[in-house]
């Protein structure tokens, strides 16, 4: 945090049940090193109290502040006014994209939620990470699995869904946070996971712009995953065409385990 | 008989765990909030699963309910938990003349501990301080904060009952006789207003129970407390790194995600709605992270922020506050009917808190049923939205 303060004009969409959209602005001072979510809530708790959003943990951790920015995806939480504007500029903030509208900056991610379940991501994954020496990993579930339990990278933002510009044109497209989350929990252990992912609406859909992984606040990196995936599918498809057994239909799957 | 009706004001871990155990007990429960899931206190927690050790000297109420209730949050919703286990760690002379305390204070408050030498915790997490003379494993962790009360309200949900998410309690509703009849509401996002009736209210808003309770002219002694923290953009500790001394400032390195969260401070404020950062807090945070951590140093700060504890207590400030939870009933306290408070308290036992609540709320509407939350694994966080 700093001294200096800017004068900034946040530009707010707004909509409220059936009632046509609109902006609001909004003329605030601030310290640049604020974060933008501190502008949100500043014209929420001063300025306008009709102000619907979403945010919860103000640290990353959690997905629930991802707002487009100026016209960019950002976990609002984290990113510095001094990053998106200038002293006397302007700071656009709409809801994000591909998601249902609940009011004015909030959507609801219910269908993302269901695909990851469906897709079998769970959010406490297991830690492979070799860097970490065997004695400084905390136990894991159990002694054949020594690799301990991590809260998952993914936080379902959703901000590489809004980012998406398949997800834009085709919305039953599963999108990168699933798909993402499908390479994470693996795919070959399960036909109902591999068939979804196989399908019109899985990996074959992407057309790699790459968008998603530019906008990840997480280090998910769900572009080069959904590339892995196709890989994965093309040679399990090579192995079961010169007779390989198709892949356990197990129904849903439950966890990374 | 209809089931009787019970409004929660607040979906914060108190009140989504309270509504939890109503729904479990029959009740026909609506849960207002301003916001949407956790987006007061709750949220901007650090994430820390207590094991008690924090409080196993100072405040040994808080120390048993917190170890209690982590073995059991540990069974009934391990989607939200990172069971990482956590360091005590003795950097001083200072801090090692505090082991004997702690030792024994764990010991009496049935806190599992190990002791290990220097050379044992450096191998444990070698980017602690190479100074370290000792420390003590215990049963710490890191929750997901927004997952851990999502998972409480989806089970609720499941069992009946409704959430009124970015509707604001606009007034209490009360009767001739002063007492609580339900409360007027306004809903944010569709920009409409109604009342809903209700045979008990519940005033779980954490931080903000006594804008609540002034509503009735009822009082809760409540001491809002903010503190800041800051987490830094890498993960050089894989479990919760303690100073093993009494609770201060700047305490607790606690590995989130891919981050470190560092907390924390204890101040006051007046308005609630906004808390704003204080620098010097921040620099604080870095140079106490940074005798636990030193690398914290080369790392950057990824997200500043405050959260309001919602502490119990009148007097005393701060750290010297019990974190021991209370349940008001404002009959007994104001001679206001149909509006109980429920404040104080950690996340750690926010289950344990919603059982004392819900056991309030059925002996003052004469209710038999128990609660089975303990024993009760709760569903999918994913399953709580789509809501309304």
């Amino acid at each position: 945090m700093s001294a200096i303060r800017w004068t900034v004009t946040f530009q707010v969409f707004r909509k409220k049940g059936e009632q046509a959209s609109h902006f609001d602005e909004f003329k605030l001072e601030v310290d640049p090193d604020e974060y933008v979510l501190d502008g949100v809530e500043r014209i929420w708790a001063f300025h306008d109290h009709s102000l619907v959003y979403r945010h919860a943990c103000h640290h990353s951790t959690c997905g629930a502040c991802g707002m487009r920015v100026n016209g960019a995806e950002k976990l609002t939480c984290i990113t510095p006014i001094r990053d998106v504007t200038q002293d006397g500029g302007v700071v656009r903030v709409e809801p994000l994209r591909n998601f249902t509208l609940v009011s004015d900056l909030a959507v609801d991610m219910g269908v993302m939620y269901k695909h990851m379940d469906l897709v079998g991501q769970h959010p406490v994954n297991l830690d492979t990470n070799e860097a970490i020496q065997p004695e400084a990993r905390p136990a894991g579930p159990t002694v054949d699995r020594p690799d301990y339990l991590r809260l998952s990278d993914c936080i379902e933002c959703g901000l590489c869904v809004s980012a998406c510009p398949i997800t834009a044109s085709s919305p039953d497209y599963l999108g990168p946070a699933v798909l993402a989350g499908a390479q994470q929990g693996g795919i070959l252990g399960d036909a109902q996971v591999f068939h979804l992912v196989d399908s019109e609406d899985g990996v074959w859909r992407c057309h790699s712009a790459f968008e998603c992984t530019a906008v990840c606040p997480s280090f998910v990196d769900p572009g080069w995953r959904i590339m892995d995936l196709r890989r994965q599918v093309i040679a399990e498809s090579f192995r079961q065409l010169f007779g390989g057994s198709n892949p356990k239909e197990t129904g849903s799957k439950e966890a990374s385990k | 008989m209809s089931k009787p009706k019970v409004i929660v004001i607040g979906a914060g871990f108190t009140g989504v765990a309270t509504a939890h155990d109503l729904a479990l007990r029959g009740f026909d429960v609506t849960v207002v909030e301003r916001g949407d899931i956790c987006n007061g206190t709750s949220g901007r927690t650090h994430g820390l699963l207590h094991s008690g050790g924090r409080y196993a000297v100072t405040d040994q109420e808080s120390a048993i309910e917190c170890v209690d209730e982590n073995m059991i949050l540990r069974k009934i919703v391990p989607q939200a938990i990172e069971p990482n286990g956590g360091l005590f760690v003795a950097i001083d002379e200072s801090d090692l003349a505090y082991a004997e305390e702690f030792i024994e204070g764990c010991n009496a408050c049935h806190i599992p501990i190990v002791e290990l030498n220097s050379k044992q915790a450096l191998a444990m997490e070698p980017n602690i301080n190479p100074k370290v003379i000792m420390a003590f494993t215990v049963p710490d962790g890191t929750f997901d904060p927004i997952r851990l009360a999502l998972a409480f309200a989806a089970t609720a949900k499941k069992n009946g009952a409704r959430f009124r998410t970015y509707t604001e309690m606009e007034q209490l509703v009360i009767d001739g006789q002063g007492n609580v009849k339900g409360i007027k509401i306004w809903d944010r996002a569709r920009d409409t207003h109604a009342e809903l009736d209700a045979d008990l209210v519940v005033n779980a808003t954490g931080a903000w129970v006594g804008e609540i309770a002034a509503h009735a002219g009822a009082h809760v002694p409540i001491n809002p407390t903010p503190g800041v923290m800051v987490a830094y953009d890498q993960r050089l500790v894989q479990r919760p790194i303690n100073r093993l001394n009494k609770p201060g400032d700047g305490d607790i390195v606690l590995p989130q995600r891919r981050m470190m969260v560092v907390g924390t401070t204890s101040y006051e404020v007046r308005n609630l709605d906004y808390v704003p950062v204080i620098d010097s807090q921040v620099k604080l945070m870095l140079e106490r992270g940074e005798e636990l951590v030193p690398g914290i140093s080369k790392t950057k700060p990824r997200g500043v922020f405050t959260a309001t504890r919602p502490l119990i207590g009148s007097g005393s400030s701060g750290r010297s506050i019990a974190r021991t939870f209370k349940c008001f009933d404002h009959k007994e306290t104001d001679g206001i009917g149909g509006l109980i408070t429920i404040t104080g308290g950690k996340a750690t036992t926010l289950r344990a808190m919603a059982e004392k609540t819900a056991d309030m709320v059925c002996a003052k509407l004469g209710i038999q049923a128990v609660c089975i939350t303990k024993d009760t694994v709760l569903a999918s966080y994913r399953d709580f939205y789509p809501n309304n």
